[in-house]
C-alpha cells in the first residue's frame, strides 16, 4: 500500500502551487540569504579598500604597481583607522587595472567572461529542455538537458584552470581577506554547480524513466530542477562583475 | 504557468531565444563598461545596473516570475526585505565609522 502525496502535479487550490514549486522557491530564497551574507561581507571589505590594500606586504604577492608601494605603506600607517583613504588611489588602480597585472583577479577576466557565456547558454538549454517536454518531444529534451550538463562541466574545467593560475601566483585563501572571500564565494558557487550536475545527471539517466510512467510529474521535476539551475546562473551574473570586473 | 498549448510553447521558445541574445549583448556591455575610464563608484553602479537587468531577465522569463502565483511573490518580498537589510549593513557600519572619526 502506498500513500499518495497530494499536490505533486495538481496545484493546491488555495495557493495555485504544487509542493515542488513552492518548496524550491523557498529554498532559493534561503540561498539568496546565504550568498547575500557573503556579498555583504565583500561590500564591507571593499568599501574604502582596493585589492592592493589587502595584497600589499603579504608574502608571495607580486604587485605590478611597485612604484607606489612606499606610498601605500605610508598611507596604511597614517590612516590605520581611516576608511576613506581608498577613494583617491582606488581610482588610480582602477584606471591602471587593465594595463598590467595589478590585482589577483584581473588576469581571470577572459576566463570568467567565457564562463558567463557558458552559464547563460546552459540556462537557455534548461528552459528549452523543459519546453520540449511540454511539446512531448522526449528526444529533444534529452539533447538540451545533456548539453546543459556538458556546459556545467565546461564551467568547472575553466574554473579549475582559474584556481590553478591563482595558486601558481601564490594567491591562496589565506593570502588576504579579499582573496579569502573570492575563493569562498566562487567555491560556494562551484559546489552549487556540482550539486546541479548530480541532480540533472540523475534526471537525464535513471530518473528519466519516470517520463514513461508519469510524464506530468517528470515535467514538474524538470521545471523545479531548472529553477535551481537558473538560480546558479543568476548568482554568477552578479559574481562576475563584482569580483572580476571591479577588481581594480 | 497555466495550460500549455503547443502554439503557446512555440511562442515561448522564441521569447527564450530573444532573451538569450539580450543576455549575450548585456554580457558584452558589462565587459566593455569595465574598460570605461570612470571613477570606481560610477563603475560599480554601471556594473550593478547591467547585472540587475540581466538577473531580472533570467528571473522574469526563464524562471517565469512574470506570471507567478501570489504566494511566491510574497515569499520573495519577505526575502527582499531581509536581503536589503543585509546589504545596508556594510554601508551603515561605514557611516558609523565616519561618524566615529568625525567625533
Amino acid at each position: 500500500m502506498s500513500v499518495e502525496i497530494p499536490y505533486i502535479t495538481k496545484p493546491r487550490p488555495d495557493t495555485g502551487l504544487t509542493n515542488g514549486k513552492l518548496g524550491v522557491w523557498l529554498f532559493l530564497a534561503s540561498e539568496v540569504m546565504l550568498f547575500g551574507a557573503f556579498f555583504s561581507s565583500y561590500a564591507y571589505l571593499r568599501a574604502g579598500n582596493t585589492w592592493d590594500d589587502f595584497a600589499f606586504g603579504r608574502p608571495g604577492i607580486e604587485i605590478a604597481a611597485d612604484a607606489h608601494a612606499d606610498e601605500h605603506a605610508d598611507e596604511h600607517a597614517e590612516h590605520a583607522t581611516d576608511d576613506h583613504h581608498g577613494d583617491a588611489h582606488g581610482e588610480a588602480t582602477a584606471h591602471g587595472g587593465h594595463e598590467g597585472l595589478s590585482t589577483p583577479l584581473q588576469p581571470s577576466i577572459p576566463m570568467a567572461t567565457f564562463n558567463t557565456i557558458v552559464l547563460i547558454a546552459s540556462s537557455v538549454t534548461v528552459v528549452l529542455a523543459w519546453a520540449s517536454l511540454l511539446l512531448k518531444n522526449f528526444g529533444r529534451f534529452r539533447l538540451y538537458w545533456g548539453i546543459t550538463i556538458a556546459f556545467a562541466f565546461v564551467f568547472l574545467v575553466v574554473k579549475y584552470f582559474e584556481y590553478c593560475g591563482k595558486f601558481a601566483h601564490g594567491f591562496y585563501p589565506k593570502t588576504s581577506p579579499l582573496l579569502g572571500l573570492y575563493f569562498l564565494m566562487t567555491f560556494l558557487h562551484v559546489i552549487h554547480v556540482i550539486g546541479g550536475i548530480i541532480v540533472n545527471g540523475y534526471l537525464l539517466g535513471p530518473g528519466s524513466k519516470m517520463w514513461k510512467t508519469d510524464p506530468e510529474r517528470f515535467t514538474q521535476r524538470i521545471e523545479v530542477a531548472g529553477l535551481y539551475w537558473h538560480f546558479v546562473d543568476l548568482v554568477w551574473i552578479f559574481l562576475f562583475p563584482i569580483l572580476y570586473l571591479l577588481s581594480g | 504557468m497555466s495550460a500549455h498549448s503547443p502554439d503557446e510553447v512555440k511562442k515561448e521558445i522564441k521569447v527564450y531565444i530573444g532573451i538569450f541574445v539580450a543576455l549575450m549583448v548585456l554580457t558584452v556591455l558589462t565587459v566593455a563598461a569595465s574598460y570605461l575610464d570612470v571613477a570606481i563608484a560610477i563603475g560599480i553602479v554601471i556594473a550593478l545596473l547591467i547585472a540587475t537587468v540581466k538577473g531580472g531577465l533570467v528571473a522574469l522569463f526563464f524562471m517565469h516570475l512574470k506570471s507567478e502565483k501570489v504566494l511566491i511573490y510574497l515569499s520573495l518580498f519577505i526575502m527582499l526585505i531581509f536581503f536589503l537589510a543585509l546589504m545596508i549593513l556594510p554601508a551603515a557600519m561605514q557611516a558609523n565609522t565616519f561618524q566615529h572619526n568625525a567625533d
